[in-house]
C-alpha cells in the first residue's frame, strides 16, 4: 500500500483504474459485471465446499447454544401450565392483593396442573426464586384430587397455610410472564423483594459474584504462570538446532497427546498429602511428617494442574512467532551498542507480542471455561464458575440459571476479546 | 603484507582458528592486518570461512584459538555491544516494529545521548544516504534499496571507526547493486572509516576494495589489491575464482631466466612465468586470462612460443567477441577480442596459432 508513492508504475496503475469505471469488455459489457460473472462459478464452488461444515456448525453449535441461551431469559414453566392465574396477573397491577377471582383462577389452574401432572414443573419454576415452594405445590397437588369448592382462598389455606405468603404471590407474578431477567439477577447475587425491587441476596447466599471474581483472577494468574514458564521454553525451541528442538517439541507436545484425565489424576498422585512431592519433602527434612502440605483439593491444586495442562497453548503460538524472528535482529541491536538485556527488551520481546497475545488470549479463554480439572482437584476453594454451571445443569436442573451464568461468562469473554482487539489489534494475533 | 598507506594495523587477526564442532576447523590459522581507513573485502565461496571471520570480529562468534585486536586492544573477551563496531547485515535487520527514525535513534539511545543531539545526528545520517524524507516510515514500507540505505545510515549514525558489511547488496537487483557499490565506496572515502566487507561476488570485490582477501577452505589464499589479484594470481584457486581464466595442465620443462617452458599434457610447449613452482619436471597448471591471448604474431613478443588452436565458435557479445578454441586437447579455451573496426574476424573451423606475453601466463600449482 505505502509503496505506491515510491513506485513509479503505481501512478500509471492508479490512473488506469480511475478510468476503469467506464471500461467495457470487447463486446461492450461493463467490465465490472463481466468480472463478477467470470468469478461467480468459482465462488459458488467454494461455497459448496464449505457447505457441509457450515451446516454441521449450525446444527451442532449455533442452534443448541442459541436455544440454551434463550432459556436464560425465557422460562414458561409457570405461565404455560397456569394460564388463568397468569391472565389475572396480567390484568392487575403489581402490589394488588389477590382477590377471590385470583384465588379461583389459582385453584382452577392448580387442579388442572395436578391432573395433567405438570404441577411439579410449576413448583420447580417457583422454587428457583423462592425455596420451599416446590413442596408447597406438590403437596397441594396431592390433596386436590376431585377439585375445590368456593370460597377458594379458605379452601386453599386449609390445605396449606403457605398460600397466604405475599412473597409467594410476588414471585408467581414474576413467573407469570415467560420473559424474565431474574436468572441474570440471581447470577450476580441479586433478587427481587415482595414489591419487585432489586436487592442483594443474603450475605450467606452470595456465591456467584465471588465465583466469577475467582474464575477471572485464577485465569489471569494461570495465564501469567504459563507465560513465565512457557516463554523460555518457546525461545529454546525456536533457537536450538533442529534435531534438539524436535526432541524438545515432542516433550512439550507429549502431555498434549495424553488424556486430560490421566494428567489430572497423576497430579493427584504427586500432590496429595501422602503423595510423592510431600514424601520427598519429608525425606529431605524440609517439612516434618506432621506438617505435610495441602497442595491438592484446593486452589493450589487447581492452579498447578491447570497451568500444566494449558502450558502448550502458550508455548505453541509463542514458538511459531519466535521461529520467524531472524537472529540478526538481536545481533544488530548488540552491534549497535545494546546490552543483551536491552536487546531482548526493546528488540526481541516486542516482536514476540503477536504470539504472546495469541497465547495469553487462548489460555485465558480456555481457563475461564475450564471444568474437569477444577472439578477433580479443586476441592471447594478451587471450584470455578463452570463447575457451578455444571451443577445447575446436572443436579439442581435449573437450566435457566446455568444458561444465565454461561451467557455472562460468554459475554465477558467477548468483552475481553473486544478489548484485546482495541488495545493490540486482532490482526496481530498469530496462532501458528 | 600490510599496505604502506595504512600505517599500523587497526584490526589484526593473529593465528586465529575457529571450530564449531571440535572436529573440523572452519578457519585455519588466519593472520590478517587491516589498516585504518582501509576498505578490505573478504571474498570467497560459501563455506570458505569469510563470514565466520566477520562474526568473530563483530563478537558474535568466539575465536577457538588466537587473538583479534582492534586499535591495538585485544577484543576476544569484549562483548559485541562494547566493541563500537557498526554492522550492516545481509537482510538489513531493520527493526520491523520501529520507524526509520526510531531505528536510527536506537544506537544513540543506548549510548545515553540527549534528544536534541540524537535528532541532529539522525538527520545528518539520513541526509547522507538521501533518505531524509523517510524518517517516519516503517521498514516494511520501503523498497529493498531504501532499506539498504537505512541499514547503512544506522550502522554509521553513531560514528563507528570500523564498519562491517555482510553481503549487504546480495538481495538487490543488478542495476541497484552496482549503484549502491559506488555509493558505499564514496561514503567510505568521504568519512574515512575502515570497512570490512564480505561478499562472494568477485565483481563487487574488485570494484570497491582497497585490498581483497580471497578465502577458501578456511585460509586466505591471497591478499592483494584488486589489480594485483586479477593480474597476478598466486595460486590456481585465486586464478579460477577471480574473473574468467584458461587453465592448461602441463609439466615444467626448462627455466629460462625468469621464464619457464611448460610442456602441455595435450602437446606443445608454451612460455609462462613460474609463480609457486620451483623445480624442473614439476606438474603445473598454466593460467591465462582470455583477453591476454593473442593470435596475431605482431602482438606477441619476439621469439614467443605459439601453439595451434582450432576455432570452435565465435560469440558476438557487443563490446567483445568471444571465441571458444580447441587448444592442447581442451575444448574450453576462451579468447576475447575487442570489437574494433580493424579486428580480424575468425570463422569456426579455422586453425590459428595463439601466443601471449610470458608474464600473462602464470605457471601455478596443479589443480
Amino acid at each position: 500500500m505505502a509503496n505506491v508513492a515510491l513506485d513509479p508504475h503505481a501512478a500509471i496503475a492508479t490512473t488506469a483504474s480511475g478510468v476503469g469505471a467506464a471500461l467495457t469488455t470487447a463486446d461492450g459489457k461493463p467490465l465490472a459485471r463481466a468480472l463478477a460473472r467470470s468469478q461467480r462459478r468459482a465462488r459458488r464452488r467454494a461455497f459448496f465446499l464449505v457447505l457441509p461444515l457450515l451446516a454441521f456448525i449450525l446444527i451442532t453449535f449455533v442452534i443448541p447454544i442459541g436455544q440454551m441461551l434463550q432459556r436464560s431469559f425465557y422460562n414458561d414453566g409457570f405461565s404455560r401450565n397456569m394460564p388463568e392465574v397468569s391472565a389475572w396477573f396480567a390484568s392487575t397491577e403489581r402490589g394488588t392483593d389477590p382477590d377471590e377471582a385470583a384465588w379461583a383462577a389459582l385453584a382452577a389452574d392448580l387442579t388442572a396442573a395436578a391432573e395433567a401432572r405438570t404441577i411439579g414443573m410449576v413448583g420447580t419454576r417457583i422454587n428457583y426464586d423462592l425455596s420451599g415452594a416446590r413442596s408447597l405445590f406438590t403437596s397441594t397437588g396431592r390433596s386436590l384430587r376431585g377439585g375445590l369448592e368456593p370460597p377458594y382462598r379458605e379452601a386453599l389455606l386449609e390445605i396449606n397455610e403457605g398460600w397466604d405468603n405475599p412473597m409467594l404471590w410476588s414471585v408467581m407474578r414474576e413467573a407469570s410472564r415467560p420473559y424474565t431477567a431474574n436468572f441474570y439477577l440471581a447470577a450476580v447475587d441479586r433478587t427481587r423483594d415482595e414489591d419487585g425491587r432489586i436487592q442483594q441476596v443474603d450475605e450467606r447466599q452470595q456465591v456467584y459474584v465471588m465465583l466469577f471474581m475467582r474464575t477471572f483472577w485464577l485465569s489471569l494468574l494461570i495465564t501469567g504462570l504459563t507465560f513465565l514458564l512457557g516463554f523460555p521454553i518457546a525461545h529454546l525451541l525456536a533457537t536450538l538446532p533442529m534435531r534438539k528442538s524436535n526432541l524438545l517439541m515432542i516433550l512439550v507436545l507429549l502431555p498434549f497427546w495424553t488424556s486430560l484425565l490421566v494428567r489430572t489424576t497423576s497430579w493427584m498422585v504427586l500432590l496429595q498429602q501422602q503423595g510423592v512431592v510431600n514424601d520427598v519433602l519429608v525425606w529431605l527434612g524440609v517439612i516434618g511428617n506432621d506438617q505435610r502440605l495441602q497442595m491438592i483439593y484446593n486452589q493450589t491444586g487447581t492452579i498447578i494442574a491447570m497451568t500444566h495442562i494449558l502450558l502448550p497453548f502458550m508455548v505453541l503460538p509463542l514458538y511459531s512467532v519466535m521461529r520467524t524472528i531472524n537472529p540478526s535482529y538481536v545481533r544488530a541491536a548488540r552491534s549497535l551498542g545494546a546490552t543483551s538485556w536491552t536487546a531482548f527488551r526493546r528488540i526481541y520481546f516486542p516482536q514476540t507480542l503477536p504470539g504472546l497475545g495469541a497465547g495469553a488470549l487462548l489460555v485465558f479463554i480456555l481457563a475461564v471455561g475450564y471444568y474437569i480439572t477444577p472439578a477433580l482437584v479443586g476441592g471447594s476453594s478451587g471450584q470455578l464458575i463452570s463447575n457451578m454451571i455444571a451443577m445447575h445443569m446436572t443436579s439442581t436442573l435449573n437450566w435457566s440459571m446455568a444458561a444465565a451464568l454461561a451467557a455472562l461468562l460468554l459475554a465477558s469473554v467477548l468483552v475481553l476479546y473486544w478489548l484485546y482487539d482495541r488495545l493490540v489489534g486482532i490482526d496481530n494475533l498469530k496462532l501458528g | 603484507m600490510l599496505d604502506d598507506r595504512h600505517g599500523d594495523a587497526f584490526v589484526a587477526f593473529e593465528h586465529v582458528q575457529k571450530s564449531y564442532d571440535g572436529q573440523t576447523l572452519v578457519v585455519k590459522d588466519l593472520n590478517l592486518s587491516i589498516g585504518k581507513g582501509e576498505f578490505l573485502t573478504m571474498l570467497g565461496p560459501s563455506g570458505s570461512g569469510k563470514t565466520t571471520c566477520l562474526m568473530m570480529l563483530a563478537g558474535f562468534e568466539t575465536a577457538t584459538h588466537g587473538e583479534i585486536r582492534l586499535a591495538g586492544r585485544p577484543i576476544n573477551q569484549v562483548p559485541p555491544h562494547k566493541r563500537g563496531i557498526g554492522m550492516v547485515f545481509q537482510n538489513y535487520a531493520l527493526f520491523p516494529h520501529m520507524t526509520v527514525g526510531e531505528n536510527l535513534s536506537f544506537p544513540l539511545e543506548v549510548r545515553g545521548m540527549g534528544k536534541s543531539e540524537r535528532e541532529a545526528r539522525i538527520k545528518r545520517a539520513l541526509d547522507m544516504v538521501q533518505m531524509g524524507a523517510f524518517i517516519n516510515r516503517r521498514p516494511a514500507q520501503l523498497s529493498g534499496g531504501q532499506q539498504q540505505r537505512i541499514a547503512l545510515a544506522r550502522a554509521l549514525v553513531f560514528d563507528p571507526e570500523l564498519v562491517l558489511m555482510d553481503e549487504p547488496l546480495g538481495a538487490l537487483d543488478k542495476q541497484l547493486r552496482e549503484h549502491m557499490q559506488f555509493e558505499i565506496k564514496h561514503l567510505h572515502e568521504r568519512l574515512g572509516i575502515t570497512v570490512v566487507y564480505v561478499t562472494h561476488d568477485q565483481g563487487e570485490a574488485l570494484t570497491m576494495s582497497d585490498r581483497i582477501a580471497v578465502f577458501n577452505d578456511g585460509r586466505i589464499q591471497q591478499l592483494a589489491p584488486p589489480a594485483a589479484l586479477y593480474e597476478r594470481p598466486e595460486n590456481s584457486f585465486v586464478a579460477s575464482f577471480i574473473g574468467e581464466n584458461n587453465a592448461l595442465p602441463g609439466v615444467i620443462e626448462e627455466f629460462e631466466g625468469d621464464k619457464a617452458l611448460v610442456r602441455l599434457d595435450g602437446g606443445g610447449v608454451i612460455d609462462a612465468t613460474p609463480v609457486n613452482i620451483r623445480e624442473k619436471g614439476q606438474r603445473t597448471t598454466v593460467s591465462i586470462r582470455p583477453e591476454r591471448v593473442e593470435f596475431k604474431p605482431e602482438m606477441m613478443p619476439p621469439g614467443a612460443h605459439t601453439i595451434e588452436a582450432k576455432v570452435l565458435e565465435v560469440i558476438y557479445m557487443g563490446d567483445i567477441l568471444r571465441a571458444r578454441l580447441a587448444v592442447a586437447g581442451s575444448d574450453n579455451f576462451v579468447m576475447k577480442m575487442r570489437n574494433t573496426i580493424g579486428q580480424t574476424r575468425l570463422d569456426p573451423g579455422q586453425t590459428i596459432r595463439i601466443g601471449w606475453h610470458p608474464q600473462d601466463a602464470r605457471a601455478l600449482d596443479p589443480v
